[in-house]
């Protein structure tokens, strides 16, 4: 496998190319894009009964998104698995000292996978960082109305007062989280 | 104080145009294999970028490196300058629709500051916000799958709770 495709790519190249899929969804159907909107499509899909805001039409409204993300699996097994980066992710050496002070040293992979294996399940700490995260960001996207996707991008584009605070507050909330809350969680066991 | 059966109206009203766009009504609109194919596109760009990296998210909490706010500081340009020509210049889709935006509602801003701290929060935990939720599946990360059950379990509490909650 040729170097090049399976090497990361700077942000000089993601970011404009990220920046490009608000406009292009725009263009192609007037579709706002945002990932959230699809855990609530799920939901509206599995379990809406006595919920409003879970009783509506997913498949007029919601299936070129979860089309969308069934893309975004794809992806990330393309580029993730098949044309997988051998190599450890080239992190700051200071943010690699202050993880391995938290604990987290194998710095192999995407994610620590002390904290994202199965095994990791059984433990406290990787409870709450996989059941407990994966709750809160549910919760607060779908109180925010958006994401990093749809208020971040989208909102943003648009030039949206609401996706501004939103994503002030997206900024205070990982702060806190890193601070406060990932210390204390990453004590437990 | 609205009554209960306003609110009930008015979430309706909401759920179909908040989030996602009326689809197209021109037959030239492109099928919904397009957006399996942007999709895909937009997981390769996530993963190869590394922005669904916990490690990349720990280091931009940390203002350790610049790599994710590269990201954004090129990402927010582009979206910007490509949605207002599209608004303003261009104003169809390739189906031939007006360009149509429906605006967020500002309210009283409480649901934008307080829910997006939330997901603030779940986002250091997890290190992934919701599309990289689903990426991190696709590149193998597979306890990503529970995550996923548990935020839609979020949402589906939000959805139970909402009329309860300062907007």
């Amino acid at each position: 496998m040729p170097d090049i495709l399976l090497r990361p790519w700077p942000w000089y190249v993601a970011g404009p190319l990220i920046g490009l899929f608000a406009p292009l969804l725009l263009w192609l159907g007037n579709r706002l894009f945002g990932v959230s909107s699809n855990l609530r499509h799920l939901c509206a899909v599995i379990a809406p009964r006595g919920i409003p805001y879970l009783s509506y039409d997913w498949r007029r409204d919601g299936s070129w998104n979860l089309t969308f993300v069934a893309g975004i699996v794809i992806g990330g097994l393309l580029a993730g698995v098949v044309f997988r980066n051998p190599e450890p992710v080239a992190i700051a050496d200071s943010t690699r000292a202050a993880l391995a002070s938290l604990g987290i040293r194998d710095l192999g992979g995407l994610v620590p996978r002390e904290l994202f294996a199965w095994a990791s399940l059984a433990t406290v700490r990787g409870w709450i960082v996989i059941v407990g995260g994966g709750f809160l960001v549910g919760f607060g996207t779908a109180y925010a109305g958006g994401c990093t996707s749809g208020h971040g991008i989208s909102g943003v584009a648009n030039l949206e007062a609401p996706s501004f605070i939103a994503l002030a507050g997206f900024f205070a909330g990982g702060l806190l989280g890193t601070f406060l809350l990932l210390p204390l969680v990453l004590g437990l066991r | 104080m609205p009554t209960s059966a306003e609110l009930r109206d008015a979430e309706r009203a909401e759920s179909t145009y908040e989030w996602d766009a009326a689809p197209g009504s021109d037959p030239r609109a492109p099928g919904l294999w397009i957006y399996l194919l942007v999709g895909a596109l937009f997981g390769v760009v996530l993963t190869k970028g590394e922005a669904i990296s916990w490690f990349r998210i720990q280091e931009m909490f940390r203002f350790q490196g610049f790599h994710m706010f590269g990201i954004f500081a090129t990402a927010l340009p582009t979206a910007i300058v490509g949605v207002q020509l599209l608004k303003r210049r261009w104003r169809r889709t390739l189906g031939g629709d007006a360009i149509v935006v429906p605006p967020k509602h500002l309210g009283s801003g409480v649901r934008y500051g307080a829910g997006g701290t939330i997901f603030g929060l779940g986002w250091a935990l997890t290190g992934a916000c919701p599309g990289p939720l689903f990426a991190l599946l696709g590149a193998g990360v597979t306890t990503m799958a529970v995550a996923i059950a548990s935020a839609m379990l979020g949402t589906w509490t939000y959805g139970r709770v909402r009329t309860r909650l300062p907007h």
